[in-house]
């Protein structure tokens, strides 16, 4: 795909100096074909677009909506009913006096914030783990390999509950970090056995015959290798880690108030699912659609990084 | 092979060793089971140091995790904060957890295996483009969404469907009906009413349970099969003449269960702890009550017997699912 292909059917092509082609062929670097590749996944261009419009929705919306997540509305509510059928005034409705659009703006937006915590923490210290297991190997690669047993015998969601019962005062940067601390297991694996592969290259023996140091070596030299599975890990760790805090929060174990995400916003309207579905069902569909828009463009990335186990051809 | 498996069940016992250290660690940092009683106005010192003895909290934390393992390797795993044995309710949620997961377990394998199967064998076809699209789409959603489809709005539809909109057949709540069987009520006690009884609950969340795992499973066993049957000794098999089904069946698919079966071993391991959502949606008294309450109320005991349970069921399907690989593919070497 990168290299022009000369097939040798025209006798004049094998005239050194005077190749003639029918049509030209353009030089495509690495990283062309993999952004190529990947705009030409349809799912995931979709997704793309869809997620950006998500965080606009939860980043910007809150900023020019008007009416705020803590603005009490007193609007006459019908009976002994604590909220109001959505109108043209409020998208989702009211709900014990709050605009229930406001709400779910700004949770999809704790949830979002939450994730891309837990993603930049936990892949940071995965990377790590597994670079650090997958090159020098040995007695070093057999603790960190056997730590990463332990904890992933240690069901995820419950340890990170346990800890989080006994936080005070702001809640969701230590929901995130504690989801971050459980959570790399997975992809210090994937990146130790990239590793493992790398390492034996010839390319890395080039380097370390010439002198380099090990850092550089992990750094300069196989890093840049395991990009492609780094950021395909990274894009389906922030799916993973909004549906893991929306979980946690719908069980009472996550976030507490003043903090709010969309697993909250469900638990809080969970009660009333039958009666007054829109607390209840709108944040249950941006959890829906983080969710599946993630998993598209990690699909859409998988496959551009990763052609030989490729679904669509470009 | 008996060597190779006493091997592996001794390389399982330090791990458990420190998992229990980690779950010890874990349980001490979840608060204090006497916050509220410390916080309490006009509760008399005396009265407090007399729980914290009670509760073992007087004593260095090393202390008493050593009198804990002490306690735990004789299958003593103390009382509860309202003075309950622990073992009794966790032994009780368990069975409640493993009758839902089981029996979700075996069909989703069923279902999972039988379509990636077929979509691998008919790759590129409608069916393989369907199923795929609609594993994948399964495989996304949220347990929280679907487990809230069915319940709230499939479940009320069903019922009124089948003509039972005012005593529902398919119920939403809980793992069986209160009292059901009484002596005023001597004809629930059969065998067959309590069954029916067992069903119509366990419907709906054993579908949620099905719908969210088939969907890997059907994913994982079309990638491994895809993979066999690309397999040199596959086309070796073709060219010897043998007829195509045969061809599937006892050579590529026989190869592609193995890697399935590890899988599914490892996944089940994690399934009796991670039924949690599932079971919350539907009120379920099993393992994911256990650890919510025992979380909120800060129940010590209780929460150190649940991550015991859960890592010993995480271990012992590791194994199963290590010596399963190692007795069906012959490429292991056993020593």
């Amino acid at each position: 795909m990168t290299a022009p292909r000369s097939d040798g059917a025209e006798p004049e092509a094998q005239q050194p100096g005077s190749v003639e082609r029918e049509f030209t062929v353009q030089q495509r670097s690495q990283w062309k074909t993999i952004i190529r590749r990947f705009t030409h996944h349809k799912p995931a261009m979709i997704s793309m677009v869809v997620f950006f419009l998500l965080m606009v929705f939860a980043f910007a919306g809150p900023l020019f909506w008007k009416y705020k997540y803590d603005q009490v509305l007193k609007k006459p509510l019908g009976g002994n009913k604590d909220w109001i059928r959505p109108s043209w005034e409020h998208p989702f409705g009211i709900s014990k006096g709050y605009d229930v659009f406001a709400q779910v703006m700004r949770g999809t937006q704790y949830s979002i914030r939450i994730a891309l915590v837990v993603t930049v923490v936990s892949v940071s210290i995965g990377v790590a783990v597994g670079a650090i297991s997958g090159y020098f190997r040995g007695f070093t690669d057999s603790v960190l390999m056997r730590f990463t047993d332990l904890m992933l015998v240690i069901p995820y969601l419950a340890a990170v509950a346990a800890l989080q019962r006994n936080v005070k005062g702001s809640t969701w940067l230590w929901l995130a970090l504690f989801l971050a601390m459980f959570g790399w297991m997975g992809i210090a694996r994937v990146i130790r056995g990239e590793f493992l592969s790398l390492r034996e290259k010839e390319f890395v023996e080039a380097a370390r015959s010439v002198g380099a140091s090990a850092p550089r070596i992990i750094f300069k030299h196989i890093l840049p290798n395991t990009l492609g599975p780094i950021i395909v890990n990274a894009t389906l760790a922030v799916g993973g880690a909004v549906l893991a805090e929306a979980a946690l929060s719908f069980l009472g174990l996550g976030v507490k108030p003043p903090d709010t995400s969309l697993g909250k916003i469900i638990e809080v309207g969970k009660s009333k699912a039958t009666t007054y579905p829109n607390e209840f069902w709108w944040p249950v569909l941006m959890l829906c659609l983080i969710s599946l828009t993630i998993n598209f463009i990690g699909d859409g990335l998988r496959d551009a990084f990763d052609p030989k186990q490729n679904r669509v051809r470009a | 092979m008996i060597s190779f498996i006493i091997r592996r069940v001794l390389v399982s016992i330090p791990l458990l060793f420190l998992a229990s250290i980690v779950a010890f660690i874990l349980v001490v940092n979840t608060g204090d089971p006497i916050e509220d009683l410390r916080t309490k106005p006009n509760v008399p010192k005396a009265t407090i140091a007399l729980r914290e003895h009670e509760l073992g909290l007087d004593k260095p934390v090393v202390e008493r995790y050593v009198s804990w393992l002490g306690k735990a390797v004789h299958g003593d795993f103390g009382k509860t904060i309202k003075n309950q044995p622990v073992w009794a309710q966790v032994r009780r949620s368990l069975g409640v957890t493993l009758r839902l997961v089981l029996f979700a377990e075996i069909v989703s394998v069923l279902i999972g295996v039988m379509i990636g199967v077929v979509s691998a064998v008919k790759q590129y076809s409608w069916f393989d483009y369907g199923a795929t699209t609609g594993a994948f789409l399964l495989y996304s959603l949220p347990v929280l969404a679907v487990g809230s489809f069915l319940k709230f709005i499939l479940a009320i539809r069903l019922n009124r469907w089948i003509g039972r909109g005012d005593d529902p057949l398919i119920k939403t709540i809980g793992e069986g009906t209160a009292n059901f069987c009484t002596a005023s009520k001597p004809y629930n006690c059969g065998f067959i009413p309590s069954v029916t009884d067992f069903l119509s609950h366990a419907f709906l969340p054993m579908l949620t349970l099905v719908l969210i795992t088939f969907a890997g499973y059907a994913r994982f066993s079309r990638a491994a099969m895809l993979e066999t049957l690309n397999a040199d000794y596959v086309r070796t098999a073709r060219a010897k003449g043998l007829s195509e089904r045969r061809v599937i069946m006892k050579h590529a698919f026989r190869t592609a269960l193995m890697t399935v079966a590890t899988v599914i071993s490892l996944d089940f391991g994690a399934l009796i702890g991670g039924a949690i959502l599932t079971e919350t949606i539907f009120e379920w008294h099993g393992m994911g009550r256990v650890l919510v309450e025992s979380i909120n109320k800060i129940d010590p005991n209780l929460l150190l017997c649940w991550f015991f349970v859960t890592a010993v069921a995480v271990i012992a399907f590791n194994l199963i699912a290590d010596i399963i690989y190692a007795v069906l593919d012959p490429r292991i070497r056993l020593d």
